[in-house]
């Protein structure tokens, strides 16, 4: 039987729960973006020469440029001298095991509902977590390791692993594919990098906690995920923030290799802090996401529930490069208040037999805009390609906005690519039914949003599909009017 | 039980209910009949809070509550149930879970615990034979591309496993064919009892073949022009609404 009843009546739990900070010892360098900046961020981290390097022509390159504004959102200019890039609570520089952690950090972890010990050693999920500008635990690393897994932070991976690193970094997002991208390679901090060797079906679920916790700091993370031929590997990414007046950056990059037959799963639960009522704060979640199937019949598919973060612009896209490799986006975007959203996905078809599905649900509320915005491409090459694409919106009151633009290029004949739009509001008629039945129009209203919002719940593993439902159902408090 | 007096009703601001009477006890069942357009479904929606409609005048009581005063879904909680002329679909919310979350919003707005997956499976499997609806149905989302027949089944199915107080049932009977209408029927006549009175709007005398009501009227126009026993049903099949609905305006424009 379903969560539904359970979800509902913990939904009275209003607004934003995870808005508490920390308080910790951070090390933090001063505002301000330079060449020295970058200089201390790869020494604070013991980088190698080359990784500096690397740095450092991508600020180059940044510099060059100009923030986008194509996307169909409307927020006062950034000041990036007025970020801190680099944020770390205070501990032991190498920890030994979970007991070495802060306490406090644990307490942090455990409100968010993150137990980093023996609770998840029974669900079998090995999580990392990432405190503002780094990595504070990885677990199960050696159960992993075992199979030949490596799942640690990208940090740790420059250290011990840079043959690996150097060979993929920035080989799917190069540095310079658009102003975050850029702007990512030349200050990320943390974030999480997996390695599934050949033919290995990763045992559990890896997942990465991102919490900022510091004030005035962005948080740049770098995720890279490699899966070898016949190997599998299911990901997932979980993000809160504390409440502040002042809006925070979110630059992400993450990057997914798929060879030949492997398959990565890569879901994302992203309830960043998205602002008060008033449109005050909130997080600015500006990330780039791309995989590319570099083998024949290798997939990818990206799962995003994104209920959080003042403004989302984000394209989680497949390169589908090997013949018969299939890409996968399902996506529901939850916007109430002020919130705005610009997200979907591109899907390249390079390789012959290429299939890509596209599942997109949007839900509006309150005075937010809610924008997919998808890119179908297939090649000369891409002989045979299919796709299919769906977007869905809903909307809930009639001062939100839901809009799609989907973009199409077919460069072969025998390229298929569907595309089906739909847009509806919850019904007069349907509110009626379900208080007819005793179920009041909030709960109504959760009831019929988790309905429309479930084809793609469906695709999260099975916790974090519990999880997300609860968090689609507190995040619209307050939007029944 | 329910007791309605004068009441008067307008959408849109136009009067469509024109000062009704109707009083009905536990137990009882009401049969209302009346032409297309007379303010039969309107009655209903009335009752059960629909908030398009406004009351103009007049008073309702049910269980000795004002029933007006009540949100929709508290009179629904004190057991008011509207069995739909058209029932809505709500696409991927399944029947089960809908049909769930109902059973225990009642038992919370009542004091009681809400029943668990275990408890509440028992009691649906009992309630499915008694309207004999079939399982699959019931792990489909809620009216989604069920028949016209399978919709009206699922109201019932509702009905009995939210075991009203008193039951409007708008055209249950209507789009059925002659095997679900005598199953339908069956399992409202299994539903009947001292303590549930049940207001059923029909068309037909073939329902009242089954479910032998207590009294019938005759809505016509926004007022209830005529009341009877059973009898009054069959007269209506043999003449049609002619020989009332003519006396009706005769009258009016005396
Ligand atoms: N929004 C509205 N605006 C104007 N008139 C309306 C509106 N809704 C309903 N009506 C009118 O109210 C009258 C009564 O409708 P109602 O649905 O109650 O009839 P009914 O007796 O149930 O008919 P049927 O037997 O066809 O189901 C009809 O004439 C209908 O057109
Ligand atoms: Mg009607």
């Amino acid at each position: 039987m379903n969560e539904d009843l359970d979800m509902l009546e913990k939904s009275a739990l209003n607004d934003y729960k995870y808005g508490f900070t920390t308080k910790i010892d951070t090390d933090i360098i001063p505002k301000g973006l330079n060449e020295g900046v970058i200089e201390l961020i790869s020494k604070k981290k013991n980088e190698p020469e080359w990784m500096l390097a690397w740095r450092l022509k991508a600020y180059a390159y940044w510099l060059k440029l100009t923030e986008p504004t194509w996307a169909n959102i409307k927020h006062p200019p950034i000041n990036y001298q007025d970020i801190i890039y680099y944020a770390a609570p205070k501990q032991k520089e190498q920890l030994n095991s979970l007991d070495e952690v802060d306490p406090e950090l644990l307490r942090t972890f455990e409100k968010l509902g993150i137990s980093l010990n023996e609770q998840k050693r029974l669900t079998g999920v090995a999580v990392d977590v990432v405190m503002d500008s780094v990595s504070i635990a990885t677990s199960f690393k050696e159960q992993l390791s075992e199979i030949g897994v490596i799942f640690c932070s990208i940090s740790e991976a420059i250290q011990k692993h840079p043959e690996l690193v150097k060979k993929h970094l920035g080989s799917v997002v190069p540095m310079t594919d658009n102003y975050f991208a850029a702007l990512n390679s030349a200050v990320f901090t943390d974030g999480s990098f997996c390695y599934i060797p050949k033919g290995v079906r990763c045992p559990m679920e890896l997942s990465t906690y991102f919490r900022i916790n510091a004030e005035n700091s962005g948080q740049f993370e770098r995720t890279l995920i490699i899966a070898e031929e016949e190997s599998y590997v299911s990901y997932l990414e979980g993000c809160t923030a504390p409440m502040r007046d002042e809006n925070q950056l979110h630059a992400a990059v993450v990057e997914l290799i798929a060879m030949e037959k492997a398959e990565i799963k890569y879901s994302t639960v992203q309830n960043w802090y998205p602002g008060d009522k008033e449109g005050k704060g909130g997080i600015y979640n500006f990330v780039t996401k791309r995989g590319i199937c570099q083998g024949d019949y290798a997939k990818i598919s990206w799962t995003q529930v994104e209920t959080g973060s003042a403004i989302t612009w984000k394209y989680p896209s497949v390169i589908l490069k090997g013949d018969h490799s299939i890409g996968e986006f399902y996506s529901v975007a939850f916007t109430n208040h002020h919130q705005q959203a610009d997200t979907g996905t591109k899907m390249i078809h390079l390789g012959k037999n290429t299939r890509s599905r596209i599942v997109a649900k949007g839900i509006s509320a309150g005075q937010s805009q809610n924008s997919y915005r998808g890119l179908v491409r297939a090649s000369k090459g891409a002989i045979n390609a299919r796709n299919y694409s769906q977007c869905d919106s809903l909307l809930l009151g009639d001062k939100c906005g839901a809009h799609t633009f989907p973009y199409i290029e077919v460069k072969n004949k025998t390229a298929i690519v569907e595309h089906e739009a739909t847009t509806s509001k919850i019904g007069e008629d349907q509110l009626f039914y379900c208080r007819q039945r005793g179920i009041d129009a909030e709960a109504a209203v959760a009831l019929i949003v988790n309905g429309f919002a479930k084809e793609v719940m469906n695709q999260l593993p099975m916790e974090f599909a519990i999880e997300a439902q609860k968090l689609l159902t507190i995040s619209m408090e307050g939007s029944v009017g | 039980m329910l007791s309605i007096k004068n009441i008067h009703a307008n959408i849109d601001g136009k009067e469509i209910l024109r000062g009704i009477n109707l009083d009905i006890k536990a137990g009882e069942v009401h049969a209302i009949m009346g032409p297309n357009g007379s303010g039969k479904s309107t009655l209903a929606s009335v009752l059960a809070g629909r908030e398009e409609y406004e009351v103009t005048e007049g008073t309702v009581t049910f269980l000795d509550k004002n029933l007006l005063d009540l949100s929709i879904e508290d009179r629904a909680r004190e057991g008011l149930f509207l069995a739909f002329q058209y029932p809505v679909e709500i696409p991927g919310v399944s029947t089960t879970n809908f049909i769930k979350a109902a059973v225990n919003e009642k038992r919370k707005y009542h004091g009681q615990e809400p029943l668990d997956a275990l408890a509440f499976l028992k009691i649906m499997k009992e309630k499915m034979a008694l309207v004999e609806i079939d399982q699959s149905l019931l792990s489909r989302s809620i009216n989604e591309g069920f028949s016209g027949g399978e919709k009206k089944r699922n109201e019932i199915f509702q009905m009995a496993m939210l075991e009203p107080k008193l039951a409007i049932l708008d055209e249950t009977d209507s789009g059925l064919d002659i095997d679900a209408l005598r199953i339908v029927a069956n399992g409202i006549n299994k539903l009947r009892n001292e303590n549930r009175a049940i207001l059923l709007i029909t068309h037909y005398q073939r329902l009242l073949d089954y479910i032998q009501p207590d009294y019938v009227h005759v809505l016509y126009n926004g007022r209830i022009v005529k009341s009877g026993t059973k009898e009054l049903a069959l007269e209506l099949e043999e003449k049609g609404y002619d020989f009332i609905t003519d006396e009706t305006d005769l009258a009016a424009k005396e």
